[in-house]
This record gives structure tokens, C-alpha cells and sequence, in this order.
């Protein structure tokens, strides 16, 4: 993975974890470091568009809640956090997060505490993803006049 | 001529205060969470995020607690706190295909690839009261309700041996605990990742109208910002239909069927699950992953004789719309598709082919304000109109004492 593809996953887990869970992933690489917020959580809007008849001309389906914040390291290191929602305090958490990420080795705690919400979260999707298959049909076909 | 009226300000603020007691109700029973409504009334939800047009659960459930469940009125509170919002942007386009499918169903293709997948639906349901969830029985056996492994399959045939009466009463199908053939999930693969949309099949074979973004996959309309002109493009109407009222869109969509417009749909697919929304900020220059919305897509696939240009085919309808929504976005297919009738050359005699006359009346938010406006004082106006009348039979009465002999004067006039 490039490291943009990396960052983008992270980002991903991020916003899909929830406050607790990235409190805790920030808990166990220590004490909150310093840093500066560049932009204070602000909570606003995406417009969502989606495509006529999936593939088709694009089209503003509605908007979406999205909050976001800008924090800098005293390293320098700048981190961001995009997500749905209204939480302030996870976007802060997120983009502290990010930005540390952004300095640590790949064996790195952060990485592998990324790695195992990343687990969790696919687990979740399977989960569901089987429970959905269980209501999948088999069809059978009866033969007339046999 | 516009008087105003001061007064009233102690009898609004009292109205506010009773508002309040009448929303909480009988305080020996507990208050709801919005946390409950959220993921207890979530298709309720589901309703208030499209027709506010604004996707966060939490505020859809916060909106009906404090509408008391009034819809529109809790879509007006999504409008009303969308306005205070600043907007970061539009999101990429969403893809449906990655969808993480919950359920899938097509009337036109039994084995189509993926397979049929029914998912949480009230469709095989018998209507049957679940009294249960009134009168919650006592608490099963741990095993039961733990998935369906041997020993949970015991022990929930167990209480239902012993619930015999009840269980006869109720619908299985709504009732969980009441499953007789349970089809584990623990022992099922999960679903395809990459489900294609069914169109695209019959697209593959040139019979379906193609669906491809115009040149330069221009930016859509945003009737937000700009005012909406006729005869409106499918961006425009798109956007209309995904905020309209279910039910006035419901209406529309039964009407083409009931013969109000020439349509003979079938569904071609409807799909409900989870899609990424992917967002790009100005400042990084890559796609964030911003999350997952939960979406409902309905493609109707309709017949069409074809014309001088164009080859007899199939043409699509299309609906899509945040939450479980399945009605509202078959309402909104089968309008979509009775609104091209102008592309494919078709008259546009009815309610639902005139998309001035949708467009205009689908929103149930300005809907509301109009209709319900009419309850708010027009003192003055009324006095006006009082007066004319009093003054119009004035004038009648003098001119028949005028003209005594005159035999039916409004005949003559």
C-alpha cells in the first residue's frame, strides 16, 4: 500500500470507531501528547450525491452530518479527522490520532491497536453479512407431471 | 394591507410549557431515550432523515422525540437545524454496487448471481399482533435467543412447548423466538462483496436503457441553492423526489399503476445495506472515508415500444433513499420513470409525467407551512372580506326594493 492508502485506511477504521474506542487506542500509546488545534472540532454537512440508476448522471440524494478538526504535534505532524457524525470530542481524539500515526514505525502500538479495530470492524460486517446469507433463498423446482 | 397585531405573548409561552407536558404524557411511565427511538424506531428514523434531508440518525430520533412522533414536524426540525450548518462540500458519488448488502430482492430474475436475499422484511409477515412485545413473557432460558447452535434449539423448542398457547396465537415470522426451521448464521459464508445491480445484466444484452453519465459528468443541481425552473432535467427531479413526502410520493407511484400513466413495471432489484461515503477535503487532496450510510435503492425496470430513434428495450426508474425505506424508493422509481415521458416522446397527460406538477407539490415541509398557515390569524383579511359581503348584499337588497317587478335578476345579468 502507498502511504496515502495507508492513511486513508486508518482514517477509515477512525471514523468508523466509536468516542470509546478511539480514547482507548490513544490511552495505550500514553499520555495525551501537546498539540495545537488548528481548526476546533466544527460540525457541519457533506452533501451526498449518488448516480441515476447507479451508474447514471449525478444527483444530491441529501446532506449528511460530518464533523472535522485539524490538530498539530509539537513535531510538526499535522492530523485530520473526517467523519459522519456530531461527536467533537471523538473528532479531536481521531485527529491527534492520525497525526501520530503519521510519526510511528509500522510495528508501531498505534498501528496494531488501528489493526485490531480493523478486525473488529470486518468481524461486524461478517457478522452481518452472515445473518443476511441465512435468509437467502434456495429455490427448488417442482416438476409437473411427473 | 398588513396591520400588525401585538398580544398573545403569555399564551404562547403557556402553550410552550403545555407542549411540553402533553410530549411527555403520563409521568408514571418511564421517558423514551432518544437512543431507544434511534435504534427502536429506526424505519421512523429512516422516514424523517429523507424528508429532512439530512442524514444522522441520532438527530432523526431526537427530532420524533420532540415532535412527538409527528413526522413532517420532525423533518421540519432536520430542515430548520440543516440551515444553521455550514456545508464542506459534496461527497463523491455514491456507489451502490459496493454496497454491504442486508437484503436483495428482484421480481425479474430468480437465480440472478448473488443470489435473492431477504434480509429484515415485513413482506412474508401475516399482520398478526405480537402481543408479546406488549406483554414481554418472563425471561428465557440463557440458551435460547443465542443463536441457533443444538443446545439453543432445545431450549427455545423447550419454551415453546411451554408457551403452546401463546405461540399459536402469534406470527412466527415476527416473533424470533418463535422459529420452527431456523436457518443458522453461524454455519453460512458471507455474502458476495460485489452483488451487480440487475439492469446491468440486461444492459449487457443492449436491452435495457443505458444509464451513463452525461459528458463531463457535470456537478448535479442543488435545489438548496438555486431555484428549480421547467421543464426540470433528472438531477433536479431526482433530488426532489429523495426529500418529497412518502406518501404523496406513494400516491404518485399508485397512480401510474392504477392507470393514471402508462406504465408496466417490474422491480428489477431492491437493495438495502450499507455504503461508504467517500468525501475529498480541500486540504489533504485525497478521498476521506467519512463512514457508512445505511441506503435503500430500488431500480424498476418498465416497458417501452420503442420509437423512430430507438429500439424497442426496457427503461428504468430509479430510486434511492437513506435508511430502510423500501416504499419510498419504489414510490420514487416508478415516478422517476412516469417523468421521462418527455424524453421518450410519450404525452404527458397525467399528474405523475408533469414534473412541474410533482416537483412543486412532493415537498411536505413547504407542504405543511402552506396548508397549516391558514390557521394563524388573518383577522384583517377576513374583516375585509366581511365587509364586501355586507356591502354586496346591501346593494342587492336596495336594488330589489328598486325594482320590485323584476323577475329572477341575476338571470338577466
Amino acid at each position: 500500500m502507498t502511504e496515502t492508502a495507508t492513511r486513508q485506511h486508518w482514517m477509515a477504521v477512525l471514523a468508523r470507531a466509536t468516542r470509546g474506542e478511539v480514547d482507548a487506542l490513544l490511552l495505550q500509546a500514553g499520555p495525551l501528547p501537546a498539540h495545537e488545534v488548528l481548526k476546533a472540532p466544527e460540525t457541519g454537512t457533506v452533501m451526498v450525491e449518488g448516480r441515476a440508476g447507479g451508474a447514471g448522471r449525478r444527483f444530491n440524494l441529501g446532506e449528511a452530518t460530518v464533523t472535522r478538526c485539524v490538530v498539530r504535534l509539537e513535531s510538526g505532524a499535522m492530523g485530520f479527522s473526517y467523519a459522519l457524525g456530531r461527536d467533537a470530542r471523538k473528532a479531536r481524539l481521531a485527529a491527534i490520532t492520525d497525526a501520530l500515526l503519521q510519526g510511528e514505525a509500522e510495528a508501531g502500538s498505534l498501528r496494531s491497536g488501528v489493526s485490531a479495530l480493523a478486525q473488529k470492524q470486518q468481524a461486524a460486517r461478517e457478522l452481518a453479512s452472515r445473518k443476511a446469507a441465512a435468509t437467502k433463498v434456495d429455490f427448488f423446482t417442482l416438476v409437473r407431471g411427473a | 394591507m398588513y396591520v400588525a397585531v401585538k398580544g398573545g405573548e403569555a399564551a404562547i409561552l403557556a402553550t410552550h410549557d403545555l407542549v411540553a407536558e402533553a410530549r411527555r404524557g403520563d409521568e408514571s411511565v418511564p421517558e423514551l431515550a432518544v437512543a431507544q427511538i434511534r435504534e427502536q424506531m429506526c424505519l421512523a428514523c429512516g422516514r424523517v432523515m429523507n424528508e429532512g434531508s439530512l442524514y444522522d440518525p441520532d438527530l432523526a430520533a431526537l427530532a420524533l422525540k420532540q415532535a412527538q412522533g409527528d413526522a413532517i414536524e420532525a423533518a421540519f426540525l432536520m430542515r430548520a437545524y440543516r440551515t444553521t450548518l455550514p456545508r464542506f462540500g459534496s461527497s463523491e458519488p455514491l456507489d451502490t454496487a459496493k454496497m454491504a448488502i442486508r437484503r436483495r430482492v428482484s421480481a425479474t430474475y430468480k437465480d440472478l448471481p448473488g443470489g435473492q436475499i431477504l434480509g429484515p422484511t415485513y413482506d412474508y409477515t401475516h399482520r398478526l399482533f405480537d402481543f408479546t412485545l406488549m406483554d414481554p413473557p418472563p425471561a428465557p432460558s440463557p440458551l435460547a435467543g443465542e443463536g441457533w447452535g443444538e443446545g439453543s434449539r432445545d431450549a427455545a423448542n423447550a419454551s415453546l412447548t411451554k408457551t403452546a398457547s401463546d405461540s399459536d396465537l402469534r406470527d412466527p415470522s415476527s416473533a424470533p423466538s418463535g422459529h420452527l426451521l431456523p436457518q443458522g448464521e453461524k454455519d453460512r459464508e458471507p455474502l458476495d462483496a460485489f452483488m451487480p445491480r440487475v439492469p446491468d445484466i440486461l444492459g449487457a444484452e443492449g436491452l435495457m436503457e443505458e444509464e451513463a453519465p452525461p459528458v463531463g459528468d457535470p456537478r448535479p443541481f442543488d435545489l438548496t441553492r438555486e431555484p428549480v425552473t421547467f421543464p426540470a432535467e433528472r438531477d433536479v427531479r431526482l433530488q426532489a423526489m429523495a426529500r418529497g413526502d412518502e406518501g404523496f410520493m406513494l400516491g404518485l407511484g399508485y397512480s401510474v399503476q392504477r392507470g393514471f400513466g402508462n406504465s408496466h413495471p417490474f422491480v428489477g432489484e431492491v437493495r438495502v445495506g450499507e455504503v461508504a461515503v467517500a468525501f475529498v477535503p480541500e486540504e489533504l487532496g485525497f478521498a476521506v472515508d467519512l463512514g457508512e450510510i445505511t441506503l435503500t435503492e430500488c431500480q424498476m425496470v418498465n416497458q417501452f415500444a420503442g420509437s423512430k430513434e430507438v429500439p424497442p428495450q426496457f427503461t428504468r426508474g430509479y430510486g434511492l433513499s437513506f435508511g430502510h425505506s423500501e416504499r419510498k424508493a419504489m414510490s420514487m422509481s416508478l415516478v422517476d420513470r412516469a417523468l421521462k415521458a418527455r424524453e421518450f416522446g410519450e404525452a404527458a397527460t397525467y399528474p405523475a409525467q408533469q414534473d412541474e406538477f410533482v416537483l412543486y407539490h412532493s415537498d411536505n415541509v413547504e407542504a405543511a407551512g402552506f396548508v397549516e398557515h391558514l390557521k394563524l390569524p388573518h383577522y384583517v383579511d377576513f374583516q375585509g372580506e366581511l365587509e364586501l359581503i355586507r356591502r354586496i348584499r346591501k346593494e342587492r337588497e336596495q336594488r330589489l326594493a328598486d325594482q320590485p317587478d323584476e323577475a329572477l335578476p341575476e338571470a338577466a345579468e
